[in-house]
């Protein structure tokens, strides 16, 4: 394992951070409502009488958010609690319309579980996960519609959302960068989340510390508010742990806090200490009974557990001769590893590979195309290959050939057809073509016989102009040698 | 358990309530004497005994997950004392 | 047609069934006596135009011949139900101007039945106080006063006043320590607590959500079985309303109570008793022994920490659910330059004095460093309360005890006023069947010799209101006590 050590001229750091990440759960209602989570709509429409905290109003759990924390617990190998309880969580603030928030605290839905990700230098790191669990989302507040005032728009309020609380098992920013890119990537093979952080609907703060390498000690952390983005997240981690340990290295303290990360210079900022702002008191939620889950439903919920990227990385290495590099690329999101599954489905998958990772990647880029709008099927990517593979075009033809399929989604075969661009492989009519060239530059020929064989290359290019492209290049240069001696 | 006058304004104050003027002590004395009746409860042994959160023992029932709720903007909004634009209205929050 | 108010919801559905009286003569002569006992000032909100149009449709269903099962019965509706589109307070200033737009399941049931709303009637704001003075709009007088004006119990106060003072049929109440029993029992009328879960939550303002249970208050046991009946009932709205079938409560009333076992706790009994409520307490049991039931000595352990234990946990619930009243969604806003002036403001102005002292007891008890010793610890006697009530179940089938300590007091009560000590013990007798989660009720057993009603109190096992009802009513046909 690499180490990521802070070294200034007064000593060696190492840094100790943790993670929560709140994940708007995928559900059509919320937690404890039926109104609609929609993301968009008008202000206040998705909202009941529940969620604006009415008086006398009560939570009902909807059993879509407690199977979609379970399968994300499942697919991080976490133990499933079936005995979890409900807490509600005290402080007042405006988007919290009862001025507490329902939560589970004691008693988790999801316990322990763990994520692995893999590093630049070929190394791969677990990062332990302490819980999971579920509660409701705040409403949204409006600052910029007037000077003096703040607006409530209640529509998020009560969505689902799945916390998801790490151990304090990060040690560098790429561990951190790493780790969210692969958790979204699970909650997205699993359809829990959408895993878009720049939508909000997945979330992040870090508790950041520092301490001296080697030692073991654990320091006050500083809660770093609002990173979200994988890049203001290792921004954030960077930030702070070299801002503690200029602090450290003055002679100076720090206080257990809470600070926003600012997103356009990539600093933190002081907002409060924890302490009595801080006092929660949270209690089991009366309105609420225990949640006892059977082992029925958590079988049902395994019955529905799809591969994750591990495991299908893990297959594309073994059962299809994949790079781990390109294997873990493809995996990344399940739509692209389905295509890929699809193209390589029959033919060279190695060779498939290196075609999404090449030309298919860039034409969508150059295009500025989602996967699913690519007009390069994955069964046309397949047909691509094989007429590679089986010698009907060669390399070069391949890629106008793939140019043209890009810009028309026509099938290969048909515009090797139509372009007459299919390789010559028949041997007679590749030796009258290299009759005819050397015929024409008995010079040459005779130069490549006195020892000037670079020639050879001239020879082939000759041969290939002649055939238009045509001509296996394998079978041009093995037969041209046969014919130099 | 005695308790501060500090205690009392820093309850006051996770409360959201303001004790009135000049009725801090009085206020504290009062909560004193409630705290030091409640303190029988630790000639109690409780120990082992596993503390009663939900008095009947059912446990909970879950809704299916159907949109059943919402488009009901005006009613949301009809008791507001103040909103505008369709938005609960309040003073700047600053965080 | 004054006489008509004096009739039971029983005798008034068969009336109305015979086409002796209307509906809507009926209502009239309810809203006439709210008239005319304006001075108790038991309602909080008067709905006339409501109830008289509602008369008319339950004319219309009796013409028809399909009359609903309380087609045309007036009751008045405690101030913290929500009623849809009708004023709903809690007696409470921080939401005095609430219209709510939506209906309690509990209230929903009776008026799809076809009863008649009449109004709001008052209470201790958010239920909290056993005097009704601790309502925002005024004290309300027990109808049973004489030179000194009294409390009507609390904190269902205003339903218990208007039912004695006939200016309803019937009125809903709610008990999260005694707040129906307590009532009923200085109005001298009957009050049922019903097993916890066994009435939907949904749309009544929470006061302590593991506590808090509607009923009914009538003028006797057979309109409180009527009306539990069509109150109770699982409401998939409430996560924890029970899924259990309702029975017909009112059948058990009149079987034979022979063998019956009813528990007579001796805690109940301290040193210092009051001689008369005692009394009362023996002639009650005599009553049920002279029927066939077999008393039996039992013993209810934890008794004396039933208080503290309700006094830490309710608080602790009520200081959470009382934090969405803070000027922002609905209520009155008291202004201020930051939010948080708003909310220090509203709360502040707009709370009553024992609703803050409850919240900042309940803020106090759920902070950190504290849970435990307080929160924790009662929460664990409540276990060992529950444990206690399963134990003398095991002996009898009905555990017989007064309601309360004392009679009506009066008004501005100065022990009470200068102590909340004082008025916390009122709530002696009727908490711990909260805390256990039980059916309870109060019924009267007969007059002090201050000529004030007493109340007896019997419990029963959970979702055994049957036995609780056989008994109250073998109780009530010999007690001979006379309705005021």
């Amino acid at each position: 394992m690499a180490e990521y050590v802070i070294e200034t001229p007064k000593g060696k750091w190492e840094i100790v951070c943790g993670l929560e990440i709140h994940c708007q759960i995928i559900s059509k209602s919320k937690i404890f409502s039926g109104a609609s989570t929609e993301f968009g709509d008008d202000a206040n429409e998705n909202v009941s009488f529940v969620d604006a905290g009415m008086p006398g109003m009560l939570p009902v759990l909807n059993k879509e958010c407690v199977r979609q924390a379970v399968k994300t617990g499942l697919g991080l190998n976490a133990k499933i609690n079936k005995y979890s309880v409900f807490s509600r969580k005290n402080y007042f603030y405006p988007d919290t319309p009862q001025n507490y928030q329902i939560t589970q605290f004691e008693y988790p839905l999801v316990g322990e579980g763990e994520i692995f990700v893999d590093l630049k230098d070929g190394s791969t790191r677990r990062i332990g996960i302490e819980r999971i669990h579920i509660e409701q989302d705040a409403a949204k507040s409006i600052h910029d519609l007037n000077p003096k005032k703040s607006y409530i728009d209640l529509n998020r309020a009560g969505v689902g959302l799945m916390e998801i609380v790490t151990k304090p098992d990060f040690r560098s920013p790429e561990e951190v960068g790493e780790f969210l890119k692969k958790l979204r990537s699970i909650v997205r093979y699993l359809g829990t989340c959408d895993g878009n952080m720049d939508e909000g609907s997945m979330r992040c703060d870090a508790s950041i510390s520092v301490r001296p390498l080697g030692s073991h000690e654990l320091r006050p952390r500083a809660e770093v508010k609002n990173v979200n983005s994988v890049k203001f997240a290792m921004q954030a981690v960077e930030f702070e742990a070299k801002r503690q340990i200029e602090l450290y290295e003055n002679g100076e303290t720090m206080q257990q806090q809470t600070r926003h990360f600012n997103q356009t210079d990539g600093s933190t900022k002081f907002l409060r200490l924890k302490e009595f702002s801080d006092d929660y008191r949270y209690f089991p939620e009366p309105d609420l009974p225990p949640l006892v889950l059977d082992d029925a439903f958590i079988e049902d919920v395994k019955k529905e557990m799809v591969e994750l990227p591990d495991a299908k990385k893990a297959r594309f290495v073994k059962d299809m001769g994949l790079t781990a590099y390109d294997a873990s690329v493809l995996c990344e999101n399940k739509e692209t590893a389905d295509f890929f599954e699809k193209a390589a489905k029959g033919h060279d998958a190695k060779k498939v590979a290196n075609w999404m990772m090449g030309d298919f990647f860039a034409m969508l880029n150059a295009k500025r195309l989602p996967l699913e709008k690519s007009p390069v099927t994955p069964e046309m990517l397949g047909q691509l290959v094989d007429l590679i593979t089986s010698n009907v075009i060669n390399g070069k033809t391949a890629k106008d050939v793939f140019a043209i399929m890009a810009e028309t989604g026509e099938n290969p075969e048909k515009i090797v057809e139509e372009k007459g661009w299919k390789q010559v492989t028949d041997t007679g009519a590749i030796e009258s073509l290299i009759d005819k060239i050397l015929a024409a530059n008995p010079d040459n020929v005779a130069a490549y016989k006195a020892g000037k064989v670079n020639l050879m290359g001239w020879f082939v290019g000759q041969v290939m102009k002649e055939s238009k492209g045509t001509a296996n290049p394998a079978m041009v240069n093995q037969i041209l040698k046969q014919k130099l001696g | 358990m005695s308790i501060s006058n500090e205690t009392v304004e820093k309850i006051a104050s996770l409360s959201k309530l303001k004790i009135d003027e000049g009725k801090l002590d009085e206020t504290r004395n009062e909560f004193n004497k409630i705290l030091d009746w409640m303190a029988q409860l630790d000639e109690v042994d409780t120990d082992g005994v596993e503390p009663l959160v939900s008095v009947n023992a059912q446990n909970l029932v879950c809704r299916e997950d159907v949109v059943t709720d919402g488009n009901k903007k005006a009613e949301i909004l009809a008791n507001a004392p103040a909103s505008e634009f369709g938005y609960f209205s309040v003073p700047k929050v600053v965080e | 047609m004054s006489e008509l108010t004096k009739l039971t919801i029983a005798e008034a559905l068969n009336g109305l069934k015979e086409k002796k009286f209307s509906a809507k003569e009926l209502t009239e002569a309810y809203v006439h006596k709210m008239d005319e006992n304006r001075r108790f000032n038991a309602y909080v909100s008067e709905t006339p135009e409501i109830a008289l149009k509602a008369a008319e449709i339950a004319d219309k269903n009796y013409a028809a011949g399909t009359p609903r099962a309380l087609e045309g019965i007036p009751l008045g509706i405690k101030d913290l139900f929500c009623t849809k589109g009708v004023r709903t307070t809690a007696c409470s200033h921080i939401i005095d101007n609430f219209v709510p737009p939506y209906e309690s399941t509990v209230t929903g049931h009776l008026f799809n039945a076809g009863a008649v709303c009449l109004g709001k009637l008052s209470m201790d704001e958010f239920a909290m106080g056993g005097s009704n003075e601790n309502s925002c709009f005024g004290p309300v007088i027990n109808p049973w006063s004489k030179d000194v004006p009294l409390v009507p119990g609390g904190s269902s106060g205003g339903s218990a006043a208007a039912v004695c003072a006939e200016m309803c049929a019937a009125a809903t109440g709610t008990d999260t320590g005694g707040s129906i029993r307590q009532p009923a029992a200085f109005c001298g009328i009957v009050g049922v607590k019903p097993t916890y879960g066994r009435c939907s939550r949904y749309g009544i303002m929470a006061f302590a959500s593991s506590l808090d249970q509607a009923g009914p208050m009538g003028k006797d046991v057979r309109d409180c079985a009527i009306l539990l009946k069509i109150m109770a009932g699982y409401d998939e709205k409430d996560s924890t309303s029970a899924r259990k079938e309702v029975p017909d409560f009112e059948k058990v009333l009149g079987q034979d109570i022979k063998g019956l076992k009813i528990g007579i706790p001796a805690e109940y009994r301290p040193e210092g008793l009051n001689k008369e409520i005692a009394d009362a307490w023996d002639k009650a049991t005599a009553i049920l022994k002279a029927r066939g039931a077999e008393i039996v000595d039992i013993s209810l352990p934890h008794t004396k920490y039933a208080l503290p234990v309700y006094y830490i946990i309710a608080p602790a619930e009520a200081s959470s659910n009382l934090a969405r009243y803070d000027g922002i969604r609905y209520g009155n806003r008291v202004d201020g330059a930051h939010v948080d002036d708003v909310y220090v403001n509203t709360r502040t102005q707009g709370f009553g004095k024992e609703v803050k002292r409850r919240i900042m007891i309940g803020t106090y008890v759920l902070s950190a460093g504290y849970y435990d010793a307080y929160y924790v610890k009662a929460q664990k006697v409540r276990r060992l309360i529950q444990n206690d009530f399963n134990e003398a179940f095991k002996r009898c089938d009905v555990i017989l005890t007064p309601t309360s300590p004392t009679t009506a007091f009066p008004i501005g009560d100065k022990a009470m006023m200068e102590n909340p000590l004082n008025m916390y013990l009122n709530d002696v007798f009727t908490v711990s069947v909260n805390l256990a989660g039980l059916p309870a009720m109060s019924l009267p057993i007969g007059l002090a010799s201050n000529g004030l009603p007493l109340g007896m109190q019997l419990i029963s096992r959970a979702f055994d209101e049957e036995t609780m009802f056989k008994a109250a009513y073998a109780l009530e046909q010999d007690a001979g006590f006379k309705r005021k």
